[in-house]
């Protein structure tokens, strides 16, 4: 078996080659693929839900585009339990320290989706607005987009399976800033 | 009519009050300092107990506080103007009478710089603590936070 | 400019702390909040003795914003506000321009704009029981509610385009005509509705442990709800009869044949049932247009750049929290110089204070729960 990283043939694999021997078979790993693996299929949301696109992450936690069934199932308001937080909504001036509080109390390693026009850019309230922050990423870093004003759920759960490829393939921002400063990993 | 009615108590009550023409509701304008004494009377006399919207625009040489008033018994409406001065509006506070006017006075107070005497609790509510300026004005400028189209 | 938030003491409460009392803070990010409240509350062991209200998380500035929009664009920022009732929304700021520009709506646009209106009032109603009984700590109503809600949605997807924010309302009408499978696919609705509501009413409504947190809790008298300026199913259920659709009627709503739910007991409980019953009334709305929609346009001709003469106009409907009034000043240039928002939560909210003083902290859940408050139309 190989580690396939192209998302349209990847199919849910365990990461190692196994080799066949009398007896039974092994499997080799490398602990980072391992430990990605395990990381990306649980990830705990922290709700975080501003406006008009938390309506729609509500739908998503719901029965009929459910995502539990990817591993987002505990989704907690405290950030001291959470790994991802999606920013659902506008974000304003007097709401950017909350936010930058929350993300500080999230625990390492940890990821953010930027769900909506409006936590992108800004979105319908770009232009003479002066309360308004034009984008979440002014604020901390983010490792997904998605776009739509509110975006479908099915665009939730693409975007939230993206953060899992990232993940699997050590491509988020926590992950090379860890491999910058740590050269054994 | 109930229109000619309602301006014949108005002009009764408060001799200063002009009618504005135009609009489906009467529209008085009544001066700044004889407020305090005519809203009580408009809730003991006329039944004017549901004030539903309080506004205040700026024109560019003065602001008006509009109060939206209306009766819960006979649906009688009636619309209350009270032109300021740019530079030092205040107006007493009605508050104390409908209660709702607590909240839609503070922000009125916060976007536009009008003082409300008597007021139990002038304080910004929506705009955080530290904001300068009053953002509703026609002249607020905001080079940082606002990019204009 | 992104200062450290204050941390709220006595003297900016401005009222000096007694021996024994304490300040917590609810929110802004808490799940039982609805959007962005910020509660400072002062408690004397678990009893509540003053509520002060925080907003302007979600300020989004939308009445400056709408100063340099034209009147065909700015109907849209207002799904944004209170996006549970995105339609009614939409209608009326499309019915302010109107009255600016004396134009008639042709009824089959009003039939439409009817039967949209009335299914978000559903499909807002069915969040609220779904979130409210969240709070409450029942957690299985929140799914059986969702399953009615997302019917709805495609529904609209099918005719709007969009399930949450669809920008349908235009001046003069609407944008399109509907879908040929909408007749169809409402009447399957109704059908399912019927059944499944009484599902929901069971596991709710005569639930021994719903009752005994929302029965007297959160007493709201008449006299103060005409004060607060309270609208909508909270006025309703302390027996204010103010409902839009029936003393000053729009759109059509004077042909049609429905009951005001009223109560008189101003308790968590009555809202309850308000809503519940009002959620029926609805249905009963549909069932009335569903087989005889008029034919015809579906908008009226209106110019391509839209004037409104000098003048202010002020329209109000019945949204699903209350009663929300579009004021537009206009010195006839192609934007509006001045539009208020007089928004129901905004009033609402002021009630609170006076419902929770006395009450325990878990009785604040369920007054709060049952206000119905959306913030993003409270902050504008």
């Amino acid at each position: 078996m190989e580690i396939n990283h192209s998302p349209a043939q990847n199919t849910e694999v365990f990461p190692g080659t196994v080799m066949d021997l009398p007896g039974g078979g092994v499997v080799t790993s490398s602990f980072q693929d391992l430990i990605n693996w395990a990381r990306s299929n649980s990830l705990w949301p922290l709700t975080f839900a501003t406006s008009c696109c938390g309506i729609e992450m509500m739908s998503t936690a719901s029965a009929k585009y459910d995502f539990s069934r990817f591993g987002f199932e505990v989704a907690r308001a405290t950030p001291r339990q959470a790994d991802v937080i999606i920013i659902a909504g506008t974000i304003v001036n007097k709401m950017a320290p909350v936010l930058k509080r929350l993300y500080d109390q999230m625990a390492d390693p940890k990821y953010v989706i930027a769900m909506g026009a409006c936590a992108i850019s800004g979105g319908p309230f770009f232009y003479n607005t002066y309360s308004v922050v034009k984008g979440a990423d002014h604020i901390i870093p983010v490792d997904v987009y998605i776009p739509g004003c509110p975006p479908r759920p099915e665009a939730l759960l693409h975007a939230l399976i993206t953060l899992q490829e990232k993940i699997k393939s050590g491509l988020t921002r926590e992950q090379i800033r860890e491999q910058s400063t740590n050269p054994l990993v | 009519m109930d229109m000619e009615l309602l301006k014949a108590y108005f002009s009764a009550l408060e001799p200063l009050a002009s009618f504005e023409e135009g609009g489906e509701w009467l529209m008085v304008q009544v001066p700044a300092e004889n407020w305090k004494n005519i809203a009580p009377k408009l809730i003991t006399e006329r039944n004017f107990d549901f004030l539903f919207c309080v506004t205040c625009v700026d024109f560019k040489t003065h602001l008006t506080m509009v109060y939206h008033l209306r009766s819960m018994q006979t649906d009688e409406t009636v619309v209350i103007k009270i032109q300021l001065n740019r530079d030092q509006p205040e107006v007493a506070t009605v508050s104390d009478i409908w209660r709702t006017a607590e909240f839609h006075e503070r922000e009125a107070f916060e976007m536009f710089g009008v003082q409300f005497t008597g007021h139990p609790d002038l304080r910004k509510l929506i705009l955080p603590d530290d904001f300068e300026g009053f953002p509703m004005r026609k002249d607020f400028e905001d080079p940082i936070n606002m990019i204009k189209l | 400019m992104y200062s450290e938030t204050t941390i709220v003491t006595p003297e900016a409460s401005q009222q000096p702390l007694q021996e024994g009392q304490l300040v917590i803070n609810v929110g802004p990010q808490h799940p039982a909040t609805h959007g962005v409240l910020h509660l400072v509350i002062t408690l004397e062991g678990e009893t509540i003795i003053k509520i002060e209200p925080h907003l302007g998380y979600i300020h989004r500035s939308i009445e400056k914003m709408s100063e340099s929009l034209t009147y065909r664009q700015f109907i849209y920022v207002t799904s944004r506000m209170d996006y549970l009732s995105a339609h009614i929304n939409n209608l009326a700021c499309a019915m302010c321009v109107e009255k600016g520009m004396q134009l008639e709506v042709p009824e089959r646009a009003q039939v439409i704009r009817i039967l949209m209106s009335e299914l978000t009032r559903i499909a807002s109603h069915e969040l609220w029981i779904g979130a409210m009984a969240m709070d409450l700590g029942a957690f299985t109503p929140f799914f059986y509610t969702f399953r009615e809600r997302e019917t709805i949605n495609d529904i609209m997807e099918q005719t709007c385009g969009a399930r949450l924010t669809m920008n349908y309302m235009v001046p003069g009408g609407v944008m399109y005509d509907l879908h040929p499978e909408f007749v169809a696919r409402v009447k399957s609705f109704v059908a399912q509705f019927k059944s499944k509501v009484s599902e929901l009413e069971d596991l709710v409504t005569d639930n021994i442990i719903f009752r005994n947190r929302t029965v007297g809790v959160g007493v709201l008298s008449k006299e103060d709800a005409i004060s607060y300026g309270c609208t909508g199913p909270v006025a309703r259920a302390s027996g204010v009869d103010g409902d839009i659709r029936k003393r000053f009627p729009y759109s059509g709503y004077e042909k049609l044949q429905f009951e005001q739910c009223l109560d008189t007991a101003g308790d968590s409980f009555a809202r309850y049932i308000v809503r519940i019953r009002e959620m029926y009334q609805s249905i009963h709305i549909i069932e009335q247009l569903i087989d005889a929609i008029p034919d015809g346009d579906f908008q009226a001709k209106t110019k391509a750049v839209i004037k409104l003469p000098k003048g202010e106009f002020y329209t109000r409907v019945e949204t699903a929290r209350g009663e929300l009034g579009v004021y537009i000043v206009s010195e006839g240039a192609t934007t509006p110089y001045r539009i208020k928002y007089r928004s129901p939560g905004f009033s609402n909210l002021s009630a609170l204070n006076h419902m929770a003083k006395g009450s325990k902290i878990g009785d604040l859940m369920a007054t709060m729960g049952t206000l119905d408050l959306v913030i993003p139309d409270i902050d504008r």
